[in-house]
């Protein structure tokens, strides 16, 4: 038993190497992307377990299906809209008959730190009917990885461990445990339990409902859920789930005795154990991280005899992440004084692109490009050029999910909004704007793409992209977009005249274009000269 | 015993690496520690906030309540300012007075210090002067630290160990920047 000083993410990574961890793979997104990071670093240090980044979550979760059908540990690691794009094959992996252990990590980000919404990741373990863990601290993060990768094995399905940004980013000690060795290959014993047609999907379906009691039942006697009555005092239950725990535990100096506890770490959520903590008390208050998950559980349509505080009642915010200061009020405790000067109010400080940034240029030739058109529209991305949307630049006018700025422009210029021009990262573009891209080649649709080639995956830290950027014009070439109308330019402001006039007369241009914007990120670059 | 730091400044600023070397301190001295970051977005240029945990018993909450921090360091005199309801009565800031003005409706600084001053607590530090006569503007970020470090629960020995190994790898100049950037650091707040 040794101690590491780990991150929650990397801690669920040491965690699958322990456990026995043959190949993962993720795509990058805070606040995940540190597994597999630290996942590369590891390969490169000891030669294995593989690990690689994938075009986008669904490469990724079906690359890791193929390792979990051939006998072997496979674990795929995303943000929690990561897993909206790999829903397809995360469902589907639910009614097969996992053989090797197969590990879905999935980091939500209540408050949307670096996300376009808060969606709770537990409502997907429940709409797929599989275990889902919830780690409260780094070592439970640890330790559930390898706990994780046995129960998968045991109940044939994936099992999901479900963090947030709060233990995803903080560090403490873990201890770790000696590792076990990898899987050999060995292929399904039941040929049929990964083929869904309609026959054997509906018996492996039939199959997965039949064993949910295994579920609960599990859950229940499990050391993750534990429940402590207190005999003495009935006024007050409390339910904790996930880091929501820690808080509720520093609220106890104050609160001068223990109200009886329920802690659910494990889902299916343990049945029995609320029972009994229901029947004991008169008011239950439920303290959750995300969505009222477990409280509207609760509540249900009929009323519960006892009153339920929670999120639905007010007794908690129902949007934005849990501080330890929310849970205290939730507790009835007051806020500790701070410090304060009166009448100070200070500017915030949001964030920015970097001094010499390429986008930066590419939104000025963009905006110069447009200036003087009614009824232009520019669509955006998911990337460090959504900042584009701020001051100074104020260029682009949507933000939605990976990809959609293409399909988006599409539909705007069919709607009748011209001159439609789409901004999208390379690796936003490889992830999902390539299909889009081919409906649009499809229609001839008037419309112009604007690649923001900056050779990386520049906000999650620079991880490199799946093709190198010198494929990108080939691959926008293959699917058909007319040569005559895609462009390489360079994203520099000394360029930004010449950029200007290309990108006007593009989208001036009654049809499809695509103009692949380059100029490597400034963060890399120094990074790189840094190594050499 | 509890030791609650409140690290800010702006994205760039090591903030995470003087959290880091204030935490394998701890650490090293048997200390229970918590370490929460902001990654991603956040990050770029903008605000950078850091909770820091230090204790003899086991820690629960990543994050530090209202009132309770000992401590606020901060690399910027604006961010500061920022998180006070976090700082106890009893609590102490240590900021560089260097502005970072990379927003257009950036207050006055001598206000902004003049606030700083009016707190029951605070030190005022002149941390990139200090760096660049240690040898590169870069280390301001160890001058904070070695301006805190009358206050840190923590040996002045191990946080030279812990900046020797961060930096070891840039090479032994690096570090001998970095060192005397700390010890000037200290020497400005005793």
């Amino acid at each position: 038993m040794t101690d590491m000083v780990l991150l929650g993410d990397e801690a669920v990574a040491v965690g699958a190497v322990h456990a026995g961890l043959t190949a993962a793979y993720a795509y990058p997104g805070t606040p995940s992307t540190e597994i597999l990071e630290y996942l590369v670093r590891y390969q490169k240090k000891h030669g294995g377990p593989h690990a690689a980044w994938c075009a986008n979550e669904k490469t990724a979760y079906e690359e890791a299906l193929g390792v979990s059908f051939a006998g072997r540990r496979a674990m795929t690691s995303m943000k929690h809209v990561g897993l909206n794009v790999a829903a397809d094959p995360f469902m589907n992996s639910a009614i097969v008959s996992i053989n090797g252990g197969l590990v879905v990590v999935v980091a939500d980000d209540p408050g949307m730190h670096s996300s376009q919404n808060e969606q709770d990741t537990r409502y997907y373990a429940d709409f797929a009917r599989i275990v889902c863990l919830e780690p409260a601290n780094q070592q439970e993060a640890y330790d559930m990885t390898r706990e994780a990768f046995d129960l998968s094995e045991r109940f044939k399905i994936p099992v999901l461990i479900r963090l947030v940004t709060r233990l995803a980013h903080s560090r403490a000690a873990v201890r770790v445990r000696d590792a076990r060795p990898q899987n050999p290959v060995r292929k399904p014993p039941v040929a049929s339990s990964w083929i869904l047609l309609p026959a054997n999907a509906r018996r492996q379906w039939h199959d997965l409902l039949g064993r949910q009691p295994q579920f609960v039942e599990w859950s229940e006697s499990g050391e993750f859920n534990r429940l402590r009555l207190n005999e003495e005092r009935r006024n007050l239950g409390v339910i904790t789930t996930g880091i929501a725990r820690n808080y509720y535990v520093e609220s106890l100096d104050e609160l001068g005795y223990q109200p009886s506890h329920l802690h659910i770490g494990a889902y299916p959520v343990p049945v029995e154990l609320v029972r009994r903590l229901l029947g004991h008390v008169s008011r239950v208050l439920v303290l959750e991280e995300g969505y009222p998950f477990v409280e509207r559980m609760l509540r249900g349509i009929v009323a519960p005899d006892i009153e339920v505080l929670g999120k639905e009642s007010g007794a908690v915010p129902p949007d934005g992440e849990l501080t330890p200061d929310i849970v205290r009020r939730a507790m009835g405790l007051r806020d500790r004084r701070g410090q304060e000067i009166p009448g100070l109010s200070l500017p915030n400080r949001p964030p920015q692109l970097c001094t010499g940034c390429p986008h930066a240029d590419s939104f000025d030739a963009v905006k110069q490009a447009i200036a003087g058109f009614e009824s232009a529209v520019v669509t955006s991305d998911i990337g460090c050029y959504t900042l584009g949307a701020l001051p100074p630049y104020s260029a682009v006018e949507s933000c939605v999910c990976m990809g959609a700025s293409v399909g988006m422009a599409k539909g705007a210029s069919e709607a009748g909004l011209k001159p439609a021009l789409a901004m999208i990262g390379d690796s936003t573009f490889l992830h999902s704007g390539v299909a889009p891209l081919m409906d649009a080649v499809a229609a001839n649709t008037d419309m112009t793409l604007l690649i923001l080639d900056n050779e990386t995956t520049a906000m999650t830290g620079g991880q490199p992209t799946i093709l190198p950027p010198s494929r990108i014009g080939k691959l926008v070439l293959g699917l058909g977009v007319d040569p005559a109308h895609c462009h390489v330019i360079t994203a520099h402001h000394r360029h930004t005249e010449g950029n200007r006039k290309l990108i006007r007369k593009e989208v001036e241009y009654p049809g499809l274009s695509v103009i692949i914007a380059v100029r490597e990120c400034v963060e890399t670059l120094k990074t790189k000269k840094k190594a050499s | 015993m509890k030791y609650d730091i409140i690290l800010t400044g702006v994205g760039g600023q090591g903030v995470l690496s003087v959290s880091a070397i204030i935490a394998s301190s701890a650490m090293k001295e048997g200390l229970y520690v918590k370490q929460s970051e902001v990654h991603g977005m956040s990050q770029r240029g903008g605000a950078v906030l850091a909770n820091l945990r230090l204790a003899d018993a086991p820690i629960a909450s990543d994050l530090i309540p209202l009132g309770s921090a000992a401590l606020i360091l901060s690399m910027e005199p604006l961010e500061s300012l920022r998180y006070l309801a976090y700082l106890s009565p009893e609590g102490a800031l240590v900021t560089s007075t260097n502005p970072v003005v990379n927003i257009p409706d950036y207050p006055d600084l001598e206000g902004l210090l003049g606030h700083v001053r009016t707190l029951p607590q605070s030190r005022l530090v002149d941390g990139e002067n200090l760096a660049r006569a240690a040898g590169s503007a870069r280390a301001t970020n160890m001058v904070m630290v070695g301006a805190a470090s009358h206050r840190l629960p923590v040996k002045v020995e191990t946080l030279e160990h812990y900046i020797q190994t961060t930096f070891a790898a840039k090479g032994e100049k690096v570090v001998e920047t970095n060192l005397r950037a700390f010890r000037a650091g200290r020497e400005a707040a005793a």
